[in-house]
This record gives C-alpha cells, structure tokens and sequence, in this order.
C-alpha cells in the first residue's frame, strides 16, 4: 500500500512541476514578443504619462521574476487576461468555444475507435498478406495527408461534386440561435430539447469535420493495435487455446483482444489530446466555432493573451489526459495492481 | 551473417561482406552494405527512398527544370486548367504551379533540412550527457522536456510564431523549439541502457575524460535509434510547417512555400480545385515518402520494434 501511495504522490508532484512548466513557457514566449504590450492597449499616439501609468499598472517597470508572479497569481485566480478581440475575459471565451471541440473531437474519436481498432486486428491476425499491407498504406496515407488537403478533398467530393453535405459551420442560418444553449455541444442540446431539425441539421454539419479528424487519428491507432494484437498472439496461452479447438474469432477476440485493450485505452487516450492539434486546422478549413478556430483568428489579430491562454488550456488538457491515461492503466491492468 | 555469400559477387561485394573485417573502416562499411540490402529488400521503404531523391534533386534543378518564373503573372490566363502549356494548370495570377511547386520545394526541404540541423545534434548531446551523467542534471532535464511534450506540437509552434514574427524562419526557429526533446528523450533511453556496459567501464577505468566517453563511445551508439526518429520525423516536420503556412503564420504568400500556396488559392477550392490541391499533393507525396523511408529504416535498424 505504502508502495501505491509512494507511486501517486511522485505521479502527482511530476504533474504538479509540469503544470508549473507549463505556465513558465507562455510566460516567456509573451515577453519575447516583439510588439510592446502598452502600445497594444493604448495606441501609438498615447500621452507619454499615460504610458508611464500603465507601465507601472501593469508591472512592467518591476523585475521579470516579479512579472512572473503577478501572471502566475492572476492564473490561480483564474484570470487569463482579456481578449483584444473579442472584449471578453479569455477564459470566458474559451469556455465558450470548448464545447464545439469537445464535441468534434468526440465524435472523431469514436469513428476513429470503431474502425481503427478492427482494422489493426485485422492485419495483425492476416499479417504479412495483402490485407496487412492494404492497412499499413492507408494508415501510412493517415499520417502522411496533411489535414487540410483531407478537408478540401471531401469539400470537392462531399459538398461540390455529390451535393450530399453541407459546406461549413456547426449548423444551418436558418436553424441558427434557436436551440437553447445547455452543453455548448449542439448536436447534444438539440437532442436534449426536442429540436430535431436542427438536431438532423447539425448532424449532417458534424459528419465532414469528424471524418476528416477521424482519419487523422485513426492511422496511430491501426497501427499499435496491430502491434499490441502481433505480440498477443505470440503468447504461449493463444497456442494453449488453438490446441483445445476454440474457434478462431474466440482466440483473437476473447483471448488476444482481451489481453490488449488495457494498454489501447491508454493508446486511445493520447490520440485523443493528439486530435486537438488536428481540430486547429479542421476548425479552420469548415469554419467549425471552436477553441482550434478561436486560436487561429486570435493568432492573425495578433491578440495575444487570447493565443497564450488558449495554449496554455491546450496544454493543461493534454496534461491531464496523459495522467488520465497513466491512471486508467494503473486501475484496470491487474498486472500493474 | 554465417558464412559468406558465394555468389559472383565483386571483389567490393566480398570486401564489404567479409566476416573477417581486417580494419575498423571495413567493418563499419560492411554494417552499412548490410542494412543497405535490407532496406534495399523493402519496396515500399526504396519508393520512398526514390521519391525523396527525386524530390531533392527536382528541387535543386528548379531554375533548370520550371518551364516559367515562380512569379511571372500572367493576369489573362489565371486558374487555368492543367494542359500542356501549363502541366499543372495556373493560379489566381496566372503564374505557373508546376515552376513554383519547383521552387517551393526548395523551402519546403529546405525548413526541414535546417529543423533537422539544428535539433538533432543538440537532443543527441543533451539526451546523452544527461543520461551517462544522471543526478539532478539528468532530472531537471526530464522535467523540461515533459514540459515541451505537454503542448501538442503545432500550437506551440503556432504560439512562438505569434510571439516573434510570422515568416520562414521563425517557422523554423519554432519547429526546432518544440522538435528536440524526443530526440533528447531517445538519446537519454539508449545512454541508459549501454552507461553500465562492461566497455564504458573499462574506458574510465582506462582514464577517459567524462567528454571523451560521452562524444567518443557513447553518442555514435545512440545515433541509429536517433535516426530512426529523425526520419519518422521529417513527414511530421513537413506537415507541421505546411501546416502553418496554411494557417498564415510560416511563409508569407508571394513566397511558393507549398502550404501558403495551399492557403492563398484556398477558396479557388470549388471552381478550380487544381489550384489550391496541387500544392497540397506535393507536401502529401514529400511526407509519405519520408514516412514510408523511416518505417523501413525502423524495420532495419532496430529489429526490437520490428512488428
């Protein structure tokens, strides 16, 4: 038990200096920046005792390390600074935005799991053939393709050339504002209150975006559990189970797959922060209102508590979902217990 | 290998096969013959071989090869379809994309090449110096590149852009900031497993300086794993610095860097769809190659992984 305990309180203090790290470096990178923050706020042309006053407000005049405290104290108030841009505190805006990545990024990830899985089984049960080569080039193709050619491709193929999908944006004009905002998610809050045609709507706008995301994802995902599934069949008890007759799909499923999904879920948990990396530019290209595209229009308009408190939250998601994968792993892997 | 191959093989062949190396020098040729065989023997691992050389050389020939000027306008015929004047159509100017995909090439490689420059060798010497010296050093290190790995690549990229200033350089300045812990990461792992081997040992014991160990016995140990990631790397560089090109913040739009092509003919998408595509074809094709070259190296050079 001590043993456990020990393990938890060295994860928690790594995470805890990480965390620390992690606001060092958005610290650093805005004060390397070449644009002076007064003549941000105040303009060119601004009285000189103005600028002295805010200098001062702002604690420019103090030393660096005190600088660095006052942001680091704003940040465990929760404070991020205002946005340029949008006039709102940047943590509000961010709140605001988050929902429709989240739900893009869901959405991807199970199309993601659900094929990526049985694709990786499948060409580790039929290594070496055809099947195995097939998947290995279309997962080499995955993270190979830059996600915006992947995103164009299906505009032409999808929206101009079949007409089948909607171009851009979460939802139609016309259905737009009318459903009450709960989760931020629409597809969910649409559902949550009855609103089924803008549910259909939004539906129909989710499906171009989380494919193109989905295919981005799912080529790591073939590939270690293609991986995870060789080494499982390899195992002495898959011999012991061919030797008493089970059929094939009981041995690669039950006995195999059973073995590995422990160590998938942690797979699955890194793509999952590897997909906010993609969602900046699948935002961008469907114009899909999340924090990807809040950071890309904060990035052209040079607003920069806007672009370090985004990535900072980037950051402290990835954080998280990295521990919550060390966490799940520890929990459900009895070897590890 | 077991005896030496008796086919009617060259003299050179024999020499770089021998199971009796006489030299230092032969010995090291022969290691490489033999992975240049493996790899030779994967063809998907040559095609991306094939295609990088070409790239580099079409990229290298550009003032040769381009039919026209990257930048001549040619106002009366812009989005023309491919056709034999233009092979691969024009643009929003009517400037030819097959002689500016050239001479993009030339940046798009050329912003690897300097990523790669400039990070390899510092994540090989940290990586080992910290590993082979362990202590505080070692963990202060560990924790820095846990704090480089908690931002996903391309926004912290993005962020240090934003911070400096848009354009080629910072891109590459930027990409190499969030690019080198892995390659410290892996130099550190491989530092770990060989620091206690009977050879280290017997060369401090000979009185090697801490330097010499490292530089001299250490880090050419540590260099095949390195360039396995390296070349797995590249197809992630490439994506990364097109990746903001498109988004406006890499190279700025006269420059025929491949992703601020991709970006500025953007919304050409569905009436002339080669416009903005093209571009996006070539940084597909560059990166699958890259890609499909490092995973042959990776089944080459380090069988462990081998699946």
């Amino acid at each position: 038990m001590s043993g456990r305990l020990r393990t938890l309180a060295g994860t928690t203090a790594s995470v805890l200096i990480t965390l620390f790290g992690l606001t060092v470096v958005p610290f650093f990178i805005g004060r390397v920046m070449p644009i002076d923050p007064i003549v941000a706020i105040l303009g060119d042309h601004a009285p000189p005792d103005v600028v002295a006053r805010v200098r001062i407000e702002l604690g420019l005049n103090r030393p660096l390390w005190y600088q660095f405290w006052i942001f680091f104290r704003n940040l465990i108030h929760l404070d991020l600074g205002r946005s340029v841009m949008t006039t709102h505190p940047v943590l509000h805006d961010i709140g605001r935005y988050f929902p429709a990545t989240f739900e893009l990024a869901t959405a991807a990830m199970i199309v993601a799991t659900l094929i990526g899985v049985p694709l990786g089984v499948l060409a580790a049960v039929r290594q070496g053939t055809r099947t195995d080569h097939v998947v290995r080039v279309f997962s080499l193709a995955g993270s190979s393709i830059p996600v915006f050619m992947l995103a164009m491709l299906s505009l032409v193929v999808f929206y101009a050339a079949l007409g089948w999908l909607p171009r851009t944006g979460q939802v139609s004009v016309v259905y737009d504002g009318i459903v009450p905002r709960i989760t931020g998610m629409l597809v969910i809050d649409a559902a949550i209150t009855g609103h089924w045609n803008t549910f259909y709507n939004a539906l129909l706008h989710l499906v171009q975006p989380a494919l193109v995301l989905a295919y981005f994802s799912m080529a790591y995902i073939t590939r270690m559990t293609r991986g995870f599934m060789l080494d499982a069949l390899r195992g002495e008890y898959i011999t012991t189970a061919r030797a008493k007759g089970l059929s094939a799909a009981r041995i690669v499923w039950r006995h195999a797959f059973g073995n590995i999904w422990v160590q998938l879920i942690t797979v699955l948990a890194l793509t999952y922060a590897g997909l906010l990396e993609g969602a900046v530019v699948t935002e961008t290209v469907f114009s899909w209102p999340g924090l990807g595209q809040y950071l890309t229009n904060s990035l052209l308009n040079a607003d920069m508590n806007a672009v370090l408190g985004s990535t900072l939250v980037i950051g402290i998601i990835y954080v998280f979902l990295n521990l919550l994968a060390d966490v799940l792993y520890r929990l459900m892997d009895p070897r590890v217990r | 290998m077991s005896a030496a191959p008796m086919t009617s093989g060259t003299s050179l062949r024999a020499w770089l096969l021998s199971d009796t190396p006489t030299s230092r020098r032969q010995a090291g040729w022969g290691r490489l013959y033999r992975l240049w065989c493996d790899l030779r023997a994967n063809p998907l691992a040559m095609a991306g071989l094939i295609t990088i050389v070409l790239l580099i050389l079409a990229a290298l020939a550009a003032p040769l090869l381009a039919p026209y000027s990257p930048d001549a306008q040619h106002l009366s015929n812009h989005l023309a379809p491919p056709s034999a004047a233009h092979w691969l159509g024009t643009d929003e100017l009517g400037r030819d994309i097959l002689s500016r995909l050239l001479w993009g090439g030339r940046i798009t490689l050329g912003m690897v090449v300097s990523v790669v420059v400039l990070v390899a060798p510092v994540g090989l010497i940290v990586g080992c110096a910290a590993g082979y010296i362990g202590g505080l050093p070692d963990r202060v290190l560990m924790r820095v590149t846990d704090v480089f790995l908690a931002f996903p690549r391309l926004i912290l990229a993005l962020a240090f852009v934003a911070a400096i200033t848009p354009g080629i350089t910072s891109a590459i300045i930027a990409i190499a900031l969030t690019a080198w812990p892995p390659y410290a990461r892996i130099a550190r792992a491989e530092t770990l497993a060989i620091r206690n081997s009977d050879f280290i040992a017997a060369t401090r014991l000979a009185g090697a300086s801490r330097t010499r160990i490292i530089l001299v016995h250490i880090l050419p140990l540590s260099l095949g794993s390195l360039i396995v990631r390296v070349s797995l790397d590249m197809s992630s560089i490439i994506l990364t610095a097109a990746a903001l090109g498109f988004l406006g913040m890499g190279a700025q739009p006269p420059s025929p860097e491949w992703g601020a092509m991709v970006a500025s003919a953007r919304r050409f998408l569905v009436n002339a769809w080669w416009v903005p595509m093209m571009p996006a074809i070539a940084i597909f094709v560059a990166s699958l190659a890259f890609n499909l070259l490092g995973d042959g190296l990776r089944d080459v050079l380090d069988p462990k992984q081998r699946s």
